[in-house]
């Protein structure tokens, strides 16, 4: 397992994008971070987006893990392109011929993501801990280290996410066609989700990959106090469960599964 | 007993309904050096891809150093190159050979000596990417020379170059085979498998046609050319004579005599004169291998 980290490892170190993307990503995951703590004076109208307790423990974990998500978009190019660019660049054949085996070969990329979605949530871990002990209103031990059930189920959405693309990849061999299919897969998850609401099927939205994967963190907005309070003045009490539920990080992890196992098959059938 | 390193039983592949390589048998012995010889499209390509696999096989099977390890553990111990040197375009030379060092779990204390031999060192920093076909080419060599390989298996390794790079690709693989290494190589031009190999597998259409030693694909007795004045009376008197296996008319004037036994052009030209006819021409050659695999393929 080793060998096949230091592999990819080694490949990626000196793939250009590779590195401007992972760069990219780490920085706009921290900057967003710190704009939140900015204070937007406005003359008599002060704005802190810190301020509207969304740091507040065990709250923070929560709200952090649902928008940090969105970057998640940016390494799952670096996914996409270091599984195709192996098509393109005929690596893939080399590294075979040099005698690395197909399931090696699938391994080594799955490892890597699996990597990749352990640094972000160990980041995300320790920047919202950082900024939940400067601004949350609560500190006690407890609290601060309630509700991480958020981290966990980041790291599952993240994981889902970047195997789909490594699939993606190696089906589509060429990487923005992968992430327009990846695209394409979205809106066809939509319309399914869309045409099937309210009627009794409306249980198999809960299936399909990106959705599932939406659904992992549920929206953390209704839980704000702010919404929570003006939502109350208009009588609109928001009833919803916002824990992260078993069913669908076992669905995630089957996907997961799905698609290293299906990427395994295809390229095992394929003739290089 | 020599020592077999890869041996090939009933190998076929077909491509829908098209078969590339078909019921392909035969075996490499270490020191040897091999040819595959065929006509572009004749399945060398395919042969080569399935035993270094990348290529799926249809039926039959092929055995790596008499079956005792997984294809792709014993293709560590083997260095390969095919149709267009395959690195990443980023990455420099020498970057390039670690990353096959780590996949063939190998020391990489060899990259230097294997750039001096393809004469590549003082260009081992600078990217993949800004190589001509010749550098390309070289370094694909060295990094099949990176483990020291048991068989060294090259893919028409002066396809595509210009003369000066055909021949120092030549040199390098002779100086390798000068050290013993066993050699797979598979060209369709024949003076390069006539100078290099001392075995051949001519295959056409995916099927096997000759396996053998190339000097022994080369034994025939040889031919006479001969031009003589009165044509008519010499191809009656050619008929009468024993040694001969069969004569074409090639040029107007210029008879092509194949021979079935050692025969002296002198003693020819002796026989021709004491009945009466003067040769203008005469000329006795050995077969080329080109003649050879003509005959073969057509």
């Amino acid at each position: 397992m080793r060998r096949l980290i230091n592999i990819e490892l080694f490949k990626l170190r000196h793939s250009r994008s590779a590195k401007i993307m992972t760069i990219l990503y780490f920085s706009l995951f921290l900057s967003a971070a710190l704009l939140s703590t900015i204070k937007f004076d406005f003359g008599p109208f002060n704005f802190r987006l810190a301020d509207q307790g969304i740091y507040n423990f065990p709250y923070t974990w929560h709200f952090m893990s649902f928008f940090v998500a969105f970057l998640k978009i940016i390494l799952a190019i670096v996914i996409v392109s270091m599984m195709s660019s192996e098509y393109t660049n005929r690596t893939l054949k080399q590294n075979l011929i040099d005698g690395l085996s197909k399931k090696e070969f699938i391994l080594s990329k799955f490892y890597v993501s699996v990597l990749y979605a352990l640094c972000s949530t160990i980041l995300l871990f320790v920047v919202t801990l950082v900024l939940g002990l400067i601004f949350s209103d609560y500190d006690e031990f407890q609290i601060i280290f309630s509700d991480l059930e958020y981290i966990g189920g980041y790291f599952v959405k993240l994981l889902g996410f970047f195997s789909l693309c490594l699939f993606l990849g190696l089906l589509v061999k060429r990487s923005a066609f992968a992430l327009g299919f990846l695209f394409l897969l979205w809106i066809v998850e939509g319309i399914i989700g869309a045409s099937l609401h309210d009627t009794k099927f409306d249980f198999i939205s809960d299936y399909t990959p990106l959705n599932a994967m939406w659904r992992l963190i549920p929206e953390p907005i209704t839980r704000l106090d702010i919404i929570n309070s003006a939502a109350k003045q208009l009588n609109a009490e928001i009833m919803q469960d916002y824990s992260v539920s078993i069913f669908t990080i076992i669905t995630v992890l089957a996907w997961t599964f799905l698609c290293v196992f299906g990427a395994y098959r295809l390229l095992k059938k394929r003739d290089l | 007993m020599p020592e077999t390193i890869l041996e090939l039983k009933n190998l076929t592949k077909r491509f829908g309904k098209s078969t590339a390589v078909s019921d392909l048998s035969f075996s490499i012995e270490k020191g040897n050096v091999y040819g595959i010889l065929g006509p572009n499209g004749s399945g060398k390509s395919t042969t080569l891809g399935m035993v270094l696999n990348v290529i799926n096989v249809t039926s039959g099977s092929f055995e790596w150093f008499s079956d005792t390890m997984d294809t792709h553990d014993a293709l560590k111990k083997v260095g390969a190159i095919i149709e267009s040197p395959n690195f990443y375009p980023n990455m420099s030379a020498k970057d390039n050979l670690k990353l096959v060092c780590k996949i063939k779990e190998i020391d990489e204390g060899n990259i230097e000596n294997v750039l001096k031999t393809v004469e590549l060192l003082d260009r081992q920093h600078d990217q993949f990417k800004t190589y001509s076909l010749g550098m390309k080419q070289r370094l694909a060599i060295a990094s099949a020379l990176l483990n020291n390989p048991e068989i060294l298996i090259l893919d028409e390794p002066t396809n595509g170059l210009d003369p000066k790079g055909i021949h120092q690709i030549r040199e390098i693989i002779k100086k390798i085979a000068h050290n013993g290494t066993t050699i797979l190589l598979a060209s369709h031009l024949l003076d390069e498998v006539e100078k290099i190999c001392t075995h051949v597998v001519v295959i056409r259409q995916g099927k096997k046609l000759y396996a053998g030693r190339v000097d022994e694909m080369n034994a025939s007795f040889g031919y006479i050319e001969a031009s003589v004045e009165k044509l008519d009376n010499f191809t009656s008197f050619l008929d009468r004579l024993d040694f001969i296996d069969k004569f074409d008319n090639i040029e107007h004037d210029q008879i092509r005599i194949f021979l079935n036994k050692d025969y002296s052009a002198g003693e020819f030209n002796k026989l021709c004169f004491e009945k009466g006819f003067v040769l203008t021409h005469l000329i006795k050659r050995k077969e080329s291998l080109e003649e050879q695999f003509l005959k073969l393929t057509n």
